[in-house]
């Protein structure tokens, strides 16, 4: 519960009162929210904690926390789906 | 060794492991708070790489086992109730309260759904308009920011029918009780990375100076373990107790500050009871005021479930890190993931299942699998 979960931000969401995007992690593509990374853009990798993003990351970290999650907690990645 | 052998950076862990044997001159006591750097000690092995000197000890960083069976209890009642959701992240399911788990709550008439996020429980709501959907409200700073954001969206889009039930709990409360604890052992800790990307670690300096014990912001790669050690063990050998921060890819300062702007629009500090560790001041998070009609505790009232029945389960002990895991009496024998008496057995971020998990059972034999 205290892993983010990293994922590729792959669209942006028109603006509305609460900013939201599309991204893929773990194969699979979700929307979630942008409120808390203003900055992020198409392209940048994000921590995910429950539906909201809350830091941005490079490629090289996701790929690491992703392989540490999938050796700790799979369970982890199913939820998301 | 031969866990870390797995790991792509094998060849670092053992440097690392390397300076900490050179850096060491007498026995000291490190403490991790993170469920997730739990059982990558365990997975690779990083207790057995360290020189005995060494004590790594489990905190209490896993959220679904700190939080108070009396919220469980709570939850249990309030799904039950008629029009009543609860909604619930996975983890929380299979924690027992004092009478069944959320998980075996539907058999006694209640509804309950495990969502992903709580902004899924929101447009649950949305979608429900005839039903009163409570979400769970648990976790550290990570999970904090999201429940927030959720009722700041029920509010704005006009659903009344949305509360939380709010057990959040914070971490630097929790070491500032455990530190202070007559008989506290810990002498130096590592602080979670993934939890200080929301927090910073701003607020770890006064807790450094105030009890001279360094903290380290460590990641959770055997790597980052064992360079968060080396940099404790450093400063504890030379008398200096500051804040490093190990975990500097993702963790500022400040962390991040629209996520801390929305814990602080719609929660305040409080007292908050923890299980096995009583109330905690400033422990935890709970609704503003101007939250309330938001709160599941003032929309269906408080329920009393009066105290913890007697268990032979040390996750108090455990918690606090007075015991490992497997000093506990029932670990291994009458506790085991089948048939769990506590809640650091059952959250699969628990120290006990940890221990299970990667075959810390002195008097079990070898590891299973
Ligand atoms: S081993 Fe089981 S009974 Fe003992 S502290 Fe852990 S959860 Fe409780």
């Amino acid at each position: 519960m205290c892993l983010g979960i990293p994922g590729l931000l792959v669209e942006v969401d028109p603006p509305t009162e609460f900013a939201t995007g599309l991204v893929e992690f773990a194969g699979v593509r979700r929307r979630v929210s942008l409120a808390c990374v203003p900055e992020a853009v198409p392209g940048d990798y994000v921590l995910i904690h429950a539906g909201l993003a809350l830091s941005r990351i490079d490629e090289e970290e996701a790929g690491r926390v992703f392989e540490m999650i999938r050796a700790l907690d799979p369970g982890a990645l199913d939820e998301v789906r | 060794m031969k866990f870390v052998d797995e790991y792509r950076d094998a060849e670092g862990a053992r440097a690392l492991a390397e300076g900490i044997r050179r850096a060491v001159t007498r026995p000291w006591t490190i403490m991790e708070v993170c469920g997730g750097q739990t059982h990558a000690i365990m997975k690779f092995g990083i207790d057995q790489m360290l020189p005995g000197e060494i004590r790594v000890i489990h905190g209490p960083g896993c959220p679904v086992c700190v939080t108070p069976q009396e919220y469980i209890d709570s939850a249990i009642d309030l799904a039950c109730r008629r029009k009543v959701m609860l909604c619930s992240f996975g983890d929380m399911l299979r924690v027992p309260g004092s009478a069944g788990s959320l998980l075996q709550a539907p058999s006694r008439g209640a509804d309950v759904r495990t969502v992903y996020s709580p902004l899924d429980a929101v447009e649950i709501a949305a979608l429900n308009p005839a039903r009163e959907v409570v979400f769970f409200a648990v976790g550290f700073e990570t999970t904090a920011p999201v429940t927030a954001l959720a009722v700041t969206q029920a509010r704005a889009r006009g659903l009344n029918n949305f509360s939380l039930l709010v057990a959040h709990v914070t971490v630097p409360g929790a070491l500032r009780a455990l530190l202070g604890m007559p008989g506290n052992t810990v002498q130096g800790i590592l602080a979670a990375g993934h939890v200080c990307t929301v927090m910073g670690w701003h607020e770890y300096v006064s807790l450094a100076d105030g009890f001279r014990v360094p903290i380290v912001v460590t990641g959770f790669e055997p790597v980052d373990l064992l360079e968060g050690i080396l940099r404790t063990v450093r400063q504890l050998e030379a008398g200096r107790h500051v804040v490093e921060n190990q975990y500097s890819r993702a963790v500022r300062e400040f962390g991040n500050e629209s996520a801390r702007r929305l814990i602080d629009s719609v929660y305040r500090v409080a007292d908050c009871s923890w299980r096995g560790l009583g109330i905690i001041p400033q422990g935890g998070l709970r609704l503003r005021p101007e939250w309330c009609d938001y709160d599941a505790e003032v929309r269906f009232g408080r329920c009393e479930n009066g105290l913890e029945p007697e268990s032979e389960c040390r996750a108090g002990d455990v918690l606090r890190g007075l015991i490992r895991p497997d000093q506990c009496p029932a670990f291994g024998t009458r506790c085991h993931p089948e048939n769990p008496l506590g809640a650091p057995m059952v959250s699969s971020e628990g120290a006990c299942a940890a221990y299970w998990k990667y075959g810390r059972r002195s008097d079990l034999g070898s590891p299973a699998s």
